[in-house]
């Protein structure tokens, strides 16, 4: 599985980071979210799918390779 | 025909409820049973408010978190149409309010966010969890020294929110009585159009001061940090201003609503509370803040949007200009979204609640909230194990005015 984030669309609330530290963190002068792990390994999907459902800017995907 | 046309128009005006709506005797922390009938029946529908316009309702999870993303709806109080204002006084200063956060869209938004997003990131308010901790604390074992029983809105829910929002901003806590007083004044809609302006224009002034001095002499603070963006010429002074005034005023009521009536919730439910106590998992609590916001949902006039073309949505059609009221806690009881929806379970996975809105304004301050409430939920309960209440529930006065729901005093004992 690979994550894809829409990056002009995230409004940088952080909720990914909260969700999935392991995978997603936040440029330190505006927030925006940045992609630690492009393709995670199975025991971070279970966070990576609850920050893609929380979300508020429905900018995180999950895709099939 | 003509004459039957407007009898039937105008039976159809007088059916239409009335928004706000009234809670329930005796059901202190439930949506008003009106809203959910109207989430039942119709999660888009039209309501009456203040003025006699007559905005769309959406009560509906689902669908509040399709509008809230939609590029279609505006947070823009100045965009053409009939834009529901809370109050004849947010009316009034709408065309003098400058560009901020709250009632800008994308691109404009985004730029604006993106400049104060920096002190609110997850991994800088992490840091404060252990300042945090040591003022809770502190008002712990002020209360427990002090006389029993104890009002715990004055002992705590109200001085951990003032003590963390003055100290991230930069303001000095000595003049926290002056920062609730007319914050409060400033959000009451009861309260006369004068006397919230007095309150607002008490508040801008004195943080315009403020900015003055960290301008010349910063400080590690969020203040000190617009003061260098002003210089940099990427804000303008009345944005800083504005957006420190905002932050404080967004700051106070609702951590304290939520630390009052969140303990008054589990002192109510005692299952529910030694869950919360007992457990050794810090996931407990942090779940626990989740569904006390989901369940409390202390937003009690709604979002407020215009929309800027037509939507078709849930069977109909939203015309460009039309107002729209987003009503969260209606949302946050929704059981198709939260099936028991009614019931306070600590336990449930209410992480996807609209407590703090949805969309590209979700609530700036989220995570700050969610730490005080974390360390205020984890802490209280296990240093004052007999906590109860002090009164019975019949006899608290609950606040149906403001922006936020709430309670004048909780009298506790333990």
């Amino acid at each position: 599985m690979r994550v894809e984030l829409d990056e002009p669309k995230c409004v940088a609330a952080g909720q990914c980071v909260m969700a999935s530290p392991e995978v997603f963190d936040q440029r330190d002068d505006d927030g925006v979210a940045i992609l630690l792990e492009e393709q995670p390994a199975d025991e971070l999907l279970d966070g990576v799918r609850e920050a893609v459902a929380i979300c508020p800017a429905a900018a995180i995907r999950l895709v099939d390779q | 025909m003509a004459e039957t046309l407007a009898g039937a128009a105008s039976d159809a005006a007088e059916a239409m409820p009335e928004f706000p709506m009234p809670r329930a005797a005796g059901c202190p922390f439930a949506p008003p049973p009106a809203v959910e009938e109207l989430r039942e029946q119709n999660p888009i529908s039209k309501v009456r408010i203040w003025d006699g316009s007559t905005p769309w309702m959406i009560t509906g999870h689902a669908l509040q978190r399709a509008l809230l993303t939609d590029p279609r709806v505006s947070a823009n109080d100045k965009s053409p149409g009939n834009f529901p204002f809370v109050t004849a006084y947010r009316q009034q200063i709408a065309e003098y309010t400058p560009e901020l956060i709250v009632n800008t869209d994308a691109p404009e938004h985004t730029r604006l966010r993106r400049m104060v997003n920096g002190p609110f990131l997850v991994k800088r308010i992490e840091a404060m969890r252990a300042p945090i901790q040591k003022i809770v604390d502190g008002l712990i074992d002020d209360m427990l020294a002090g006389p029993n029983p104890a009002d715990l809105l004055t002992a705590l829910a109200l001085p951990v929110p003032s003590l963390v929002i003055s100290e991230l901003l930069g303001v000095p806590y000595a003049d926290h009585e002056f920062f609730q007083r007319n914050s409060s004044l400033a959000l009451d809609r009861a309260a006369a159009p004068e006397d919230s302006r007095a309150a607002s224009t008490a508040l801008s002034t004195y943080l315009d001061d403020l900015l003055g001095k960290k301008l010349t002499d910063p400080g590690d603070d969020v203040l000190s940090e617009m003061a260098g963006r002003v210089t940099a010429g990427e804000m303008s002074r009345s944005e800083a201003v504005h957006m420190g005034v905002a932050m404080l005023i967004a700051g106070h009521e609702t951590t304290a609503t939520m630390i009052s009536l969140g303990t008054l919730v589990l002192l109510e439910n005692p299952e529910q509370l030694a869950l919360v106590r007992d457990s050794e998992d810090p996931k407990v609590v942090v779940g626990a803040v989740e569904e006390l916001l989901r369940y409390l949902s202390i937003v009690q006039v709604g979002l407020r949007r215009v929309a800027t073309e037509d939507i078709e949505i849930g069977g109909q059609v939203i015309r460009a200009g039309d107002g729209l009221i987003v009503d969260l806690h209606a949302a946050n009881w929704d059981p198709e979204a939260f099936p028991g929806a009614d019931q306070v379970d600590v336990t449930r996975p209410a992480r996807k609640h609209n407590a703090f809105g949805y969309g590209p304004h979700q609530c700036l301050g989220q995570s700050l909230a969610r730490l005080e409430l974390q360390v205020v939920y984890g802490t209280l309960y296990r240093r004052v194990p007999t906590l109860r209440l002090a009164a019975r529930v019949e006899e608290l006065e609950f606040d149906h005015d403001g922006t936020t729901y709430g309670v004048a005093s909780l009298p506790v004992t333990w």
